[in-house]
């Protein structure tokens, strides 16, 4: 799936600003000329202090939000005079989310969070897509608790849940904000680990917004922000101090 | 659709208490439209049958004769003052007694028209009715059993004897009766300006609902009725029903364009009836106009709350691909399915208000002021329009619900 994908990296951003309360008094620069590309199959991490623009560039990445200045091209298609309509489009054959505070539809089942993306995307519930849904929900280790409802889960099974249904239409893109941030260590390891599999055996690209360094380091790649723009993007420091397998 | 209904119904169903109140609120506002639309058809219908006593719903009646001066007045010539004055007086004429001209062809033009359901034809003029010393004056009409009996219900009216005007009988009105003292099986003599008259034999006493009408009329056969009032072969008025009450003075009105005689609905010979029932119908239209409005500000009021309560789940839809349309949609879904659901619970519950009602509400003589029956038609359109209201309450809500912000949204 991820072997034709040679031409076009997944992002592309070419000098992005972002202003808020635009030709306001108030009027305030959050990003500052961000260049920034995503190869398919990457697994980045973006971090930076709070304040630094991260969940701005993300909203950016993952089409929620529009930039003032700039070019931003996902898979190759310029996405800045997209209609809401072929933004949303885009967002649903491409792109995945995963949130800090997991947002799982409670008035839906486990299995039926995980196959909204393919009732969005057919219109209907199809076996094939139960299937899938139940397939990924197993990959997270959840098979005995697809027809529970988010509220009877625990935080860390919440946010596999969330994760899988990210996944469910194979995204190329996976955006994720602070996907551990609200889950206790052993869980928010469970859950990193989830995103790093995904990654290897389905090659879809990752973004991870972080404040922890711990998860930083074991990521591919480090892209810092401070002040609106960015301020270190490599791979991550040393082989030895952050060891490749999990764990 | 498939996936605005799904999510939709979810939405409702997770609302538990707040969804089950407003339909339910929905519901007996519906049912209050229900219960006072078939109840002022049932009533209006029921004192119009009552009032009208016999009167048909049309009624076919000779041209009025006018005058037709040979020489009219000339205005010009008298104001120049050489010309002779003429001075003329044109009086009205009295309305004689006549017949229908060839009533059997009208009565066939009639017979063509499908919005009519019986015709009788008859003969009515004024005359006296005697036993020992006294008198009354009356209205004599021959009448043919069947056809009139289909168009006024005398059949359903009678209170002894049979409907029955062979040579020689005569029905009489209750109160009549009870002046002259004859019963079933008595004679009376009953004679008119043109005829000294002869005796006949009482068949039947009817009562009319009134005490006026009772003392009024006194039926006989059409060709006793002919020779009473010296118009053999010939008939007064031609009676008619219609399919439907309401729709008497179209009826007339078509019929009027194919008869060259003069038409008359009941509509028109009782207007005072008929303003006070329009009013009551617009007092009426009035209180379901309110009630509904009612309904879709509760209605609107709910899903609007439900918004805000949903604000991050929208936001999360929307981030995973769940265009502005389709979640405008899934709130007006809501609305549509709060007024279906209100719309069954609603007309059901109307039914058992109108049949609760109907045993509680009865008239002077003690019938039911009216009966409750089902009305599958009105209840399909006040479904339809329940549903229809439903989605115009949402149709606010859901377009808050698709603009909200999907980067805001999800912070809520």
């Amino acid at each position: 799936m991820n072997t034709a994908r040679t031409a076009a990296p997944i992002v592309s951003l070419s000098g992005v600003h972002k202003r808020f309360n635009e030709g306001l008094p108030n009027e305030t620069e959050v990003l500052h000329g961000i260049d920034l590309t995503v190869e398919a199959g990457e697994f980045a991490s973006l971090i930076g202090p709070s304040g630094s623009g991260k969940s701005t560039l993300l909203n950016l990445l993952g089409l929620l939000d529009r930039p003032s200045a700039g070019e931003y091209l996902l898979k190759g298609v310029p996405t800045g005079t997209a209609s809401d309509d072929e933004r949303t489009q885009a967002r649903l054959d491409t792109l995945g989310f995963v949130f800090q505070f997991h947002h799982l539809l409670p008035e839906f089942s486990a299995l039926e969070n995980v196959m909204l993306p393919g009732l969005m995307r057919d219109g209907a519930f199809t076996p094939a897509n139960r299937a899938s849904a139940r397939e990924l929900l197993a990959a997270v280790g959840l098979s005995d608790a697809m027809e529970k409802r988010p509220g009877e889960l625990s935080g860390g099974m919440q946010q596999r849940v969330a994760i899988a249904r990210a996944l469910a239409l194979a995204p190329d893109l996976v955006l994720a904000d602070e996907p551990t941030g609200n889950l206790d260590t052993h869980s928010a390891d469970e859950a990193f680990a989830l995103l790093r599999r995904f990654n290897r055996e389905r090659g879809c690209a990752f973004i991870v917004v972080t404040h922890d360094p711990r998860l930083a380091a074991r990521c591919d790649r480090v892209i810092e922000l401070r002040d609106g723009m960015i301020e270190r993007d490599g791979p991550v420091a040393s082989a030895t101090d952050a060891p490749d397998p999990k764990r | 659709m498939r996936f605005e209904w799904i999510v939709a119904w979810r939405f409702l169903r997770e609302g538990g208490l707040q969804t089950a109140l407003i339909i339910i609120g929905a519901a007996l506002g519906i049912a209050f439209i229900v219960f006072i639309t078939g109840f002022l058809g049932e009533l209006q219908r029921d004192i119009v049958q009552r009032t009208l006593g016999v009167q048909p719903h049309v009624t076919i009646k000779p041209l009025e004769e006018v005058a037709r001066p040979l020489r009219q007045g000339d205005a010009r010539g008298s104001s120049r003052g050489d010309a002779p004055i003429v001075l003329s007086d044109v009086q009205p004429r009295g309305q004689r007694l006549r017949s229908i001209d060839q009533w059997q062809a009208a009565v066939a033009r009639l017979r063509e028209n499908p919005d009519v359901r019986a015709i009788s034809p008859l003969v009515a003029g004024p005359g006296l009715v005697t036993r020992g010393d006294s008198n009354k004056s009356l209205s004599i009409i021959g009448i043919v059993a069947q056809p009139y009996a289909a168009v006024t219900r005398l059949d359903q009216k009678l209170i002894a004897g049979t409907l029955q005007v062979d040579p020689g009988d005569v029905l009489l009105g209750r109160d009549l009766a009870e002046d002259l003292g004859v019963g079933i099986g008595d004679t009376v003599r009953l004679s008119t300006p043109t005829s000294p008259g002869d005796t006949y034999r009482v068949r039947g006493i009817f009562d009319l609902g009134a005490k006026n009408l009772n003392q009024l009329y006194a039926y006989v056969g059409l060709a006793t009725a002919q020779a009473l009032h010296a118009l053999p072969g010939g008939v007064t008025s031609i009676e008619i029903t219609v399919d439907d009450l309401w729709d008497a003075q179209r009826v007339a009105s078509d019929l009027s364009l194919t008869i060259p005689h003069r038409v008359e609905s009941w509509i028109q010979t009782n207007q005072q009836l008929m303003v006070a029932l329009s009013n009551q119908t617009l007092m009426t239209r009035m209180i379901r106009f309110t009630f509904g409005l009612v309904v879709a500000i509760g209605v609107a009021s709910v899903l609007m709350v439900a918004v805000v309560q949903k604000t991050r789940e929208i936001g999360i839809l929307r981030a995973m691909g769940t265009s502005r349309g389709r979640v405008l949609r899934v709130f007006l879904v809501q609305g549509a399915i709060i007024g279906l659901i209100g719309a069954v619970l609603g007309c059901a519950v109307g039914y058992a208000l109108a049949l609760f009602m109907s045993g509680v509400l009865t008239s002077a003589d003690g019938s039911r002021l009216f009966n409750a029956h089902l009305d599958f038609r009105l209840y399909f359109f006040t479904t339809l329009g329940a549903v229809v209201l439903g989605v115009v309450s949402a149709a606010l809500p859901a377009r808050r619900a698709a603009r909200l912000d999907p980067a805001q949204a999800i912070r809520m």
